[in-house]
C-alpha cells in the first residue's frame, strides 16, 4: 500500500492526483493552508477508497514548521513512498513589478518554500534509499517572459534545483519527477480566458500518475507542451525580447 | 468571462465566483449584487446566466457516505457522473436521473429534474433528504421536508432563485448490475405510441423517441423504449471512449432534409415490432453523453429545446395538434422525446404534472420564437406548462399561466430576502425579478 504525502493538497491538480491514489486504496497525508477545504477533501478521499487519510494545516512560508510537518506525516503513515509538492500561487505580475515585498513573497511561496521542503525530503528519501519525489513546476519556468516572469523565475529555480537533486539522488535509487503542466483550468487561473490550449486538472493528474509509475524524470503535461516549449526556447533572445508573450 | 447555456443562446459577459468551501460561498453571496448559481451549464437557455454568477464547480467534494444505507452527502457541484463513477461499482445508483449525467447535484435540485421513471419514482427532489442553502442574509440554512419546509419546496425546482445550494444529502438506490434490459416497441402512429406508454406503465423506465417528421397516418410513430435494471451481470463494466464534436458544424448541415433522413433511418433501424436487448446503463440513460459538445452540431447560431407537458386528459388531441403545427412549420427537430409523467409534487415550480411531456430540439432561426408562441398558446390552453430548464424565451404571462403557484413561490422568496439578490436573465424575463 503506497504512502503518499501531498503538500499543497487543496490545489486542483493535487486534488485530482489524490483522487486517483485514493481510488487505488493508498494511504494519504495532506498538507495545505485552507483547513476548511482540507478537512472536506480528507472526507472525500476516504469515501473514494483511501486506506487512511490524515491532514494538517501548513503555511508553506512558515519554514520553521517544515521539519515537524514532514516528521508528522512520516509518523502517521509509517513512512513516505511518494511526496508530491503541488502548492503555488500565480501572483499578479504587474503588482509585483511595483512591489519588492510582493515579488519576494511570490518567490518564497513558489520557490524558496519548495526548496526548503525538498531539502528535508531529499535527506529522508536518501536515507531510506527509495521512493519518489514529484514537484509541480511549470512550462513558465522554461523561459522568462514579460507577462509572468516572477512566477516563471520561481518555477525555473525549482526546475533547476530538481535537476541537481535528481543527479544527486539517482545513486540512492530515489526517483525525482519534475512536472511541467501547461495551461490548466483551476481556481488559480479562474480569472483567465480559456482557449483550446487549456487542460483539465484531471488530465494533468492522469499524466502525473503515469509519470510516477514510469519513473520519468521530466514530463510536460499534456505531452505536446514539450514541442511548444522546445520551439519557444529556440527563439534567439534578440528576437524573443521583442515578442509580446 | 463569456457565458452561455447548453443551447449557446443567449451569450452574456459575466463575473464568475468559484467558491470552494462553505465560507467562500457565503462570501460570494454577501455582496449587494444579484447573483445566480451555476453548475455545469447544461440548462439550455438563460436560467444560469446573469451578470454575476456563482459557480459550484469547486464545491465538488463527497462529504459523507453511509455505506449500509446508501445515503451520500456531497457538495452542490458534484456531478451525477461523479456520483455514478464512485457508487455504481459499490452497488448504488441514482433513483432519478435525467438524460445527461453531466449535471450537478445543485442543478438537479434547482431544476427538480426527472427521468424515464418519473411515472413511478417522481422527481429528483424525492430523494433529496436535505440541503444547505446560502440565503440572502449570508446565513446557511438547512432545508428539508421538516426543517424550513417552505424553502425546501421553493428551492427544489426553484431555478436557483432562493439562494446558493452548497451541499446536499441524497438517498441512492441499491443496484445489482451495471446493465439494463431494454425492450423496444415500434409504434405506427401517435395513438399507438401513447397506448404503448400507457399499457406499459408498470415498466420502471419508459420513453418514446418520436419521428416528428412523419406526417399523415404515420404522424407520431415512435420507438417506445422500456427498461428494467438487469438482475444478472456485473457492476464493473468497461467505460466507453467518448467521441467529441471538435468544431462548430456549419449551420446549414441540419436542414429539414437531413433531419428527415436521420429520423427515417433511426426509426427503420429497428425492424421487429418488439425487440429486447441488454445494454450498459450509460447508453440506456445517457445516449448523447457519449458525444461531447454535441451542441456544436447545430452550428454557431445555437439551438433550443421546446419541452412542454400537457395534462393526461388533453393527451392525444393536444399532442397531435401540436405535432401537426410543427410539421406544417417545416422546422425539423432532430430529437423528439415523448414521455408519460406521473403526478405533480409539492414543489412550487417543479415542471412535471400527470400527463405527457414532449421535448423537441430546434436550431435557432428567424421565426422560431413566433412558432413557439403559437405552441405556448396550445400548451397553456390545455392546462400544461413549459420546462424552465430548457427555456430561453417564455414570457411572464406564459410562465404565470403554466405555473399557477408562482405567487406562493414569490412569497417564500420575499420571506427569505431572495428577491433582488438571486436572479437570472430568465427570472427577469418571466417576471420573477
Amino acid at each position: 500500500m503506497q504512502r503518499i504525502l501531498i503538500i499543497g493538497a487543496t490545489s486542483a491538480i493535487a486534488e485530482a492526483v489524490a483522487r486517483r491514489f485514493a481510488a487505488r486504496g493508498a494511504r494519504l497525508y495532506l498538507l495545505a493552508r485552507n483547513l476548511e477545504r482540507l478537512r472536506d477533501l480528507a472526507s472525500d478521499l476516504a469515501i473514494r477508497g483511501a486506506a487512511t487519510v490524515d491532514c494538517a494545516g501548513l503555511d508553506v512560508n512558515a519554514f520553521d514548521r517544515h521539519p515537524a510537518a514532514i516528521e508528522d506525516a512520516a509518523r502517521a503513515m509509517g513512512g513516505i513512498d511518494v511526496a508530491l509538492i503541488a502548492h503555488g500561487t500565480l501572483g499578479d505580475q504587474a503588482a509585483c513589478e511595483q512591489s519588492i515585498e510582493l515579488t519576494l513573497l511570490e518567490l518564497s511561496t513558489n520557490a524558496i518554500s519548495v526548496i526548503s521542503l525538498l531539502t528535508l525530503l531529499a535527506n529522508r528519501f536518501e536515507t531510506q534509499g527509495g521512493g519518489s519525489i514529484a514537484v509541480v513546476s511549470s512550462v513558465a519556468g522554461d523561459r522568462g517572459r514579460r507577462s509572468n516572469y516572477v512566477y516563471g523565475a520561481a518555477k525555473g529555480a525549482v526546475t533547476i534545483f530538481l535537476q541537481g537533486l535528481r543527479n544527486r539522488l539517482q545513486r540512492s535509487g530515489v526517483h525525482v519527477l519534475t512536472i511541467k503542466p501547461g495551461f490548466v483550468d483551476t481556481p488559480m487561473t479562474a480569472a483567465l480566458e480559456k482557449g483550446p490550449l487549456w487542460s483539465s486538472p484531471e488530465r494533468i493528474a492522469q499524466g502525473i500518475e503515469r509519470a510516477l509509475e514510469g519513473k520519468r524524470d521530466v514530463v510536460y503535461l499534456p505531452a505536446w507542451w514539450r514541442l511548444v516549449m522546445t520551439a519557444i526556447k529556440l527563439i534567439p533572445e534578440r528576437i524573443f525580447k521583442k515578442l509580446s508573450l | 468571462m463569456q457565458l452561455q447555456g447548453w443551447g449557446r443562446h443567449p451569450v452574456v459577459n459575466a463575473d464568475i465566483a468559484y467558491p470552494s468551501s462553505r465560507s467562500s460561498a457565503v462570501a460570494a453571496v454577501s455582496a449587494p449584487h444579484i447573483v445566480i448559481a451555476r453548475g455545469m451549464g447544461r440548462s439550455y437557455g438563460d436560467s444560469a446566466l446573469a451578470a454575476r454568477v456563482i459557480s459550484s464547480r469547486y464545491l465538488n467534494l463527497l462529504l459523507d457516505f453511509d455505506a449500509s444505507g446508501g445515503r451520500v452527502r456531497c457538495g452542490a457541484g458534484v456531478s451525477l457522473a461523479g456520483l455514478l463513477e464512485v457508487f455504481v461499482p459499490r452497488g448504488w445508483f441514482l433513483p432519478v436521473t435525467p438524460g445527461t449525467k453531466f449535471v450537478t447535484v445543485g442543478g438537479a435540485i434547482g431544476s427538480d429534474v426527472h427521468g424515464k421513471n418519473h411515472h413511478v419514482q417522481g422527481c429528483f427532489s424525492e430523494y433529496v433528504e436535505c440541503f444547505d442553502l446560502v440565503v440572502a442574509s449570508g446565513d446557511i440554512l438547512t432545508c428539508s421536508r421538516s426543517e424550513n419546509p417552505d424553502l425546501f419546496h421553493a428551492t427544489c425546482g426553484g431555478m436557483g432563485l432562493t439562494g446558493i445550494i452548497v451541499e446536499a444529502t441524497l438517498q441512492l438506490m441499491p443496484l445489482q448490475t451495471a446493465f439494463v434490459d431494454q425492450t423496444t416497441i415500434k409504434s405506427d402512429n401517435l395513438e399507438e405510441t401513447l397506448a404503448a406508454l400507457e399499457d406499459r406503465r408498470a415498466a420502471t423506465y419508459s420513453v418514446a423517441w418520436l419521428d416528428c417528421q412523419a406526417a399523415g397516418r404515420r404522424m407520431g410513430r415512435a420507438l417506445v423504449m422500456l427498461g428494467e435494471h438487469a438482475s444478472g451481470g456485473t457492476l464493473h463494466a468497461p467505460r466507453r471512449r467518448a467521441l467529441s464534436v471538435p468544431v462548430d458544424f456549419p449551420g446549414w448541415l441540419l436542414n429539414r432534409h437531413s433531419i428527415s433522413a436521420f429520423n427515417a433511418l433511426y426509426y427503420n433501424r429497428v425492424r421487429a415490432r418488439s425487440s429486447a436487448r441488454r445494454l450498459h446503463y450509460e447508453p440506456f440513460f445517457y445516449p448523447l453523453d457519449s458525444v461531447s459538445h454535441w451542441n456544436r452540431l447545430y452550428g454557431k447560431g445555437g439551438f433550443t429545446q421546446y419541452q412542454f407537458v400537457i395534462p393526461k386528459a388533453a393527451g392525444l388531441a393536444g399532442t397531435s395538434t401540436i405535432l401537426k403545427r410543427i410539421a406544417a412549420s417545416g422546422r425539423g427537430s432532430f430529437l423528439a422525446v415523448l414521455k408519460a409523467l406521473g403526478p405533480e409534487n409539492a414543489n412550487y415550480l417543479s415542471f412535471p404534472m400527470e400527463g405527457y411531456t414532449l421535448a423537441l430540439d430546434f436550431k435557432l432561426q428567424p421565426g422560431l420564437f413566433e412558432l413557439f408562441e403559437e405552441l405556448d398558446a396550445m400548451v397553456l390552453d390545455s392546462g400544461g406548462r413549459i420546462y424552465l430548464a430548457k427555456d430561453c424565451r417564455l414570457n411572464a404571462a406564459g410562465f404565470q399561466r403554466g405555473y399557477p403557484r408562482w405567487e406562493a413561490f414569490q412569497a417564500v422568496r420575499e420571506k427569505y430576502g431572495a428577491r433582488g439578490r438571486f436572479g437570472s436573465l430568465q427570472s427577469e424575463r418571466i417576471g420573477l425579478g
